[in-house]
């Protein structure tokens, strides 16, 4: 009865994972591909120096953040797969979106103050999941993306 | 101030090099926000409430790193970094760092 009551749970919560994570999923997508697309003009360089030929008012730091888990299915999906090992896609997608969404943030910033280009932009990743009880709990990340922004000089 | 990930800041003179400054913080998630973070993590998808925590932890450490800086004499920091780490179950330390600088 009780192996009974755990299959159950274990199913539904599979099902909710399955259903509204890919839902989920989708939607991010969708919204990541407009929100690129409006914000196309700003340009990213991980370059260390602005070009030396154009003038810029100033400088402003930007940053983007976003913390993202995944969901029940994902995590049971990845766990099959690392029996055998490979490549995990449910994990690339997740990543994925993570750093776009970091990225697309730091844009928006930059777009709220008037910038063109974003300088010597960073992206860092650090996993919060990370649990010294000893279950595994939920695979959780930061992504963090951040720059300079340059904000073109009046004339320029 | 001025803060900057760059080597230096367009247009403008380094004249004096500081040394590095940093500015750290460890916060704690908060275990209401921390169930319901655990129940989000059945659809999976952003957790908003993490987001928000880090994004002020972020806004606290560059606050300190400002502070060192100001107490150096600097009007600038440059080449600034930050880092996220898992430092415990549910605390993250943020930290900023750069060198500070006066510039002309």
């Amino acid at each position: 009865m009780e192996v009974l009551v755990q299959i159950v749970v274990f199913v539904v919560l599979l099902a909710i994972g399955w259903f509204a994570g890919r839902a989920n999923e989708k939607r991010h997508f969708r919204e990541l591909a407009e929100h690129e697309a409006k914000l196309r003009e700003i340009l990213v360089f991980n370059e260390r120096r602005p070009p030396a030929d154009r003038a810029f008012a100033r400088g402003v730091l930007v940053v983007g953040s976003v913390v993202i888990a995944e969901d029940y299915f994902k995590r049971i999906a990845a766990g099959l797969r690392s029996l055998v090992g490979g490549r995990i896609t449910v994990y690339e997608s997740l990543l994925d979106r993570g750093r776009r969404e970091a990225i697309v943030r730091m844009k928006e910033e930059a777009s709220q103050l008037g910038a063109t280009m974003i300088f010597n932009v960073r992206l860092e990743t650090a996993s919060l999941s990370e649990d010294t009880s000893g279950r595994s709990p939920m695979f959780s990340a930061e992504f963090i993306a951040y720059g300079t922004a340059l904000v073109p000089a009046p004339g320029a | 101030m001025e803060l900057t990930t760059l080597e230096a800041v367009p247009g403008k003179t380094i004249t004096r090099h500081l040394g590095l400054v940093q500015g750290s913080t460890v916060r704690s998630k908060h275990a209401g926000k921390d169930i319901l973070a655990g129940l989000k993590n059945f659809v999976g998808g952003e957790l908003k409430s993490y987001t928000a925590l880090l994004n002020e932890s972020r806004a606290e450490a560059v606050e300190r790193m400002v502070a060192q800086a100001k107490a150096v004499g600097a009007n600038a920091v440059v080449n600034i970094r930050f880092s996220t780490s898992n430092i415990a179950a549910g605390a993250a330390e943020v930290m900023a760092y750069g060198t500070a600088v006066v510039l002309s």
